[in-house]
């Protein structure tokens, strides 16, 4: 179990000018011993990049990994001792189940005894006991991941374990499954787990703490309900919630707030002048009294019932807006015409996509 | 990296390429020799080098359109081969069906004859539907060899691909050509490089059948080469030349689909 | 993993059983039909049954034949199955060195086999040759046409030389196409080199590796013109091998019934070896696949 530090960029051209040169823009950043965190982001945000550097399959271009305060930037996977698990499941076909498990130790060199007992007491958690003496060959996909993240496991002095997106091929019913399983081994074992994902069920699920990346930088780290409460970017806004965040371009000026023409009533917060974006969720987006002067007039363009809420999407001038309701809420008809209220504690403001107010 | 590893690899690489170039570097020597230099001396160099074996292939008429009959119908067969076994492989190794065992290793069977037995049918068979000295007879008879081996080749890749991929391209909306075409091949990278290889190259060198089916206008280098024995004895010289060429376009064959058999399989992101 | 039963496949393998099916079972019938004939003239033909197949069983040449013949595959596969895996983990994976690699390593297959054996006759003179006289001047008394052991090293190290480039491209295809990660799982699990190879390697080209020993096994059993251009079978019959023996059959002796009797026993040899060698290679695979409780 380590404290990972990371203080770093990486990029595969030799000399980054700009920000597209880099895969991973200048970042620090702290994994506390013990934690679960999430990387998150859509393909090719460079998640996978900070995975793989820090479990030491590749060298960053600039900048260094520590763990415990040791620089372990050149040091092999080995060297950290952390264990990573694949998007797909990584076993040794030969082999049984218990003769996978035991691999990284026997290569340690640990007496056969302790290996027997430690690979009991792994296989036990990951509820494979049974199984010990199948060929890993033939089980399932999920079962091959469980194998995968036992031969991590099994070494008591694992420092971290790093998760690329293991559940990809994973049939759907069972993903619930070792989710859970993994929260019970966080639980146990008290391990410092890094998880990948471009899925953000998973990342809110599983994590303490969400890094949320695009194309390269880590826009904001904190906890699901931060996340979502507060995004620090428009991109955590958009990205996280289902469906995201609703944005609106408005104005700030001597006068006050004002959305196109309309003017919207003051606020008690402070903005900075000039244009900006307003984001509130359609969880928070409410209904307000149909001659609510304050309010923004739209129509209900199309209602759709999710079974768990009601989906309303409106249409204000040119922009979309999208209201979540309970199921048993009052529900407008499409074409309707209402007025949404967006100001209110859950509203956000955005300067140049970055969270000011 | 364990660098004394490294060292014991590549010094048994360069063996091996020194092994493999001797007896060729031993022919191209020859080419550029006369008859009579390669059989009464011995020479690292040639001592009187000569391109007059290369002249007399590309300008004797009988030997340039060797060359092209044997690139036509060996194209053709690559094609075919290749065309027919994708969508069997592909059956062989997703699904089960009645016979698949069997059927398979049937196909192999049919390169386990020495191909002299089927000189005689193929001559009957070919003369009776008036395709005899024709590129099509040759290219369709060397399906018999290059179709097994192409199935062969092509299930063993498919069948290191996880079924899960075509599941998610169904799920994902793909129809099966466009998931064949855009997700599949692409995977199966190496086997295909090598698979259409080997057919070009088994087909090549091919002599008996291509022999027996042409006389003119379909003769095929291989045969043209085997009639280098005039009233003065072998014409070693002008074989050494033919067969130097004859590499050729083998060689301009695998460095096209060099990065199909290198690159493999790369997992990317579902 | 199980395969869904799914009898439409036959649509896709319809085109493959055509094309091979006609070249193979009309032939294949009349092979059969002469080998239970008497063909004493074009017209006059009689059953004989069996006959021909108990007579060529009892040739004493055919039991020298297939006895070296034997022999020659066995060294073959012995020599050239682990040259080729050896070569193939040698090789470069990517960048010039890999193209470069694998064009020089295809050179002696593209080369028509019967330049193959004139080549190796000039190469292997002690007068002319550079494999001759390079033994020469090491004191080695060298001449393959004159030692019967000699003639049958020579053809054997020509059909190494021609031959363990398949081996060693089909490993070279199967081992590109292991994903990266259990290469980086094996570094994480601290793996030796023995044992990446050993355990993620070999299982891993399991599938070309049976390719590649039933091909070189038909194919040099069935071997024919290389060792016909170099030895002309001889000294004796020290290189004189099954296909050979066919031929002097069937094309010397004129004799079709025998000659057809024998290309089916030749047939049915290589189909016997072959089935066991590929069933005990699959249940070797499937013992893996089905997850079989030790």
């Amino acid at each position: 179990m380590a404290r990972i530090d990371l203080d770093l960029a990486h990029s595969y051209k030799p000399n980054p000018k700009e920000d597209g040169d880099y895969a991973l823009l200048p970042l620090k950043m702290s994994f506390v011993d013990g934690g679960a965190y999430a990387l998150l982001g859509p393909s090719g945000c460079g998640k996978t990049t900070m995975l793989n550097i820090m479990s030491g399959l590749l060298v960053p271009s600039h900048g260094t990994v520590k763990f415990d305060g040791k620089d372990v930037t050149r040091a092999t996977p080995q060297e950290r001792n952390i264990a990573q698990v694949f998007q797909f499941p990584v076993i040794y076909d030969t082999m049984t189940v218990a003769e996978n498990l035991a691999f990284p130790l026997k290569n340690r060199k640990v007496p056969e005894a302790q290996i027997k007992q430690r690979v009991g007491q792994i296989a036990e958690m990951l509820e494979m006991s049974h199984q010990l003496n199948l060929r890993a060959a033939g089980l399932a996909a999920d079962q091959k991941q469980k194998i995968s993240l036992g031969r991590g496991l099994v070494r008591p002095d694992v420092s971290a374990v790093l998760f690329d997106e293991p559940l990809t091929v994973i049939d759907p019913h069972l993903k619930w499954q070792l989710r859970r399983k993994l929260k019970q081994i966080h639980h146990e074992l008290k391990l410092t787990l890094i998880y990948v994902t471009h899925d953000q069920v998973e990342a809110l699920t599983f994590a303490e703490q969400v890094v949320v990346m695009t194309r390269g930088k880590a826009v904001q780290v904190g906890p699901a309900e931060a996340l979502f409460e507060r995004p620090a970017h428009t991109f955590v806004g958009h990205f996280i919630g289902s469906p995201g965040m609703n944005f609106l371009p408005v104005q700030m000026g001597a006068s006050g707030l004002r959305i196109g023409d309309q003017a919207l009533p003051a606020t008690t917060r402070t903005l900075p002048m000039g244009d900006l974006k307003l984001g509130i969720r359609p969880e928070y987006l409410a209904i307000a009294a149909a001659d609510d002067p304050n309010a923004l007039p739209a129509t209900v363009t199309q209602v759709q019932d999710i079974g768990t809420y009601i989906l309303v999407n409106c249409r204000a001038g040119e922009h979309v807006m999208k209201v979540r309701l309970a199921p048993d809420a009052v529900v407008p008809a499409p074409g309707d015409a209402v007025r949404l209220q967006v100001l209110g504690e859950h509203t956000c403001f955005y300067k140049n996509e970055e969270l000011v107010a | 990296m364990n660098d004394g590893k490294f060292q014991k690899r590549s010094v048994l690489l360069l063996l091996y390429i020194a092994f493999a170039l001797l007896p060729i570097y031993w022919m191209v020597n020859m080419s550029f020799k006369t008859n009579e230099e390669i059989l009464s001396s011995f020479s690292l160099f040639p001592q009187h080098f000569t391109w007059a074996n290369y002249k007399t292939i590309f300008t004797d008429e009988s030997w340039y359109s060797g060359y092209i009959n044997s690139l036509i119908y060996v194209a053709i067969n690559t094609v075919i081969s290749i065309t027919v076994a994708l969508p069997a492989a592909y059956a062989f190794s997703r699904y089960s069906f009645l016979g698949d065992k069997h059927v398979f290793f049937w196909l192999l069977t049919n390169r386990m004859t020495p191909p002299a037995v089927f000189l005689l049918p193929f001559f009957q068979l070919y003369s009776t539907m008036g395709m005899m000295d024709t590129h099509i007879a040759v290219a369709l008879a060397h399906l018999l060899f290059n179709v097994p081996l192409a199935v062969w080749i092509l299930e063993g890749f498919m069948s290191g691909i996880p079924r899960e991929i075509d599941e998610t391209a169904y799920i994902d909306g793909y129809t099966f050509p466009r998931f064949f075409l855009t997700v599949f091949l692409p995977l199966i990278k190496a086997g295909v490089g090598v698979a259409a290889f080997f057919c070009f190259m088994f087909s090549w060198v091919e002599l008996l059948l291509a022999r027996t089916l042409t006389s003119v206008n379909a003769k095929p280098i291989v045969a043209t080469m085997t009639r280098t024995v005039s009233a003065s004895g072998m014409d070693w010289a002008v074989l050494a030349a033919a067969g130097t060429l004859t590499i050729v376009p083998g060689a301009i064959v695998i460095w096209f689909v060099r990065h199909y058999i290198a690159k493999g399989f790369a997992m990317g992101r579902v | 993993m199980n395969k869904p039963v799914n009898q439409k496949a036959w649509f896709l393998i319809l085109p493959v059983f055509i094309c091979v099916a006609f070249s193979a079972i009309v032939p294949l019938m009349t092979v059969v039909n002469y080998s239970v004939q008497d063909i004493i003239s074009p017209e006059r033909r009689v059953f004989v049954g069996t006959e021909w197949f108990a007579s060529v069983m009892r040739d004493e040449d055919l039991h020298a034949a297939l006895w070296n013949q034997l022999r020659f595959s066995l060294a073959v596969l012995a020599v050239e199955i682990p040259l080729g895996i050896g070569l193939a983990l040698a090789m470069p994976a990517q960048g010039w060195k890999s193209s470069a690699t694998l064009v020089i390593i295809a050179l002696s297959l593209l080369i028509p086999w019967n330049v193959v054996g004139t080549i190796w006759q000039i190469f292997g003179r002690a007068d002319i040759g550079l494999m001759g006289a390079t033994l020469e001047k090491l004191g080695i008394e060298y001449s393959y046409t004159g030692n019967a052991t000699q003639a049958w090293l020579t053809v054997l190290l020509m059909d190494v030389w021609h031959w363990t480039p398949l081996v060693a491209l089909l490993c070279y295809a199967g081992l590109r196409s292991i994903p990266d990660a259990y290469y980086q799982a094996a570094r994480i699990d601290g793996a030796s080199k023995l044992a990446v190879f050993r355990y993620i390697q070999l299982p891993k080209m399991r599938g070309v590796l049976m390719i590649a020993v039933l091909l070189r096994f038909m194919d040099s059993f069935m071997i024919y013109t290389e060792p016909f251009v170099l030895t002309g079978g001889g000294p004796g019959n020290a290189t004189t091998f099954l296909s050979q023996y066919l031929t002097q059959k069937a094309v010397g002796q004129f004799d079709l019934g025998p000659a057809a009797a024998f290309s089916l026993i030749y047939f049915l040899i290589i189909l016997l070896f072959c089935f066991v060698l590929y069933n005990w290679m699959q249940r070797v695979g499937t013992a893996d696949k089905e997850g079989v409780a030790e």
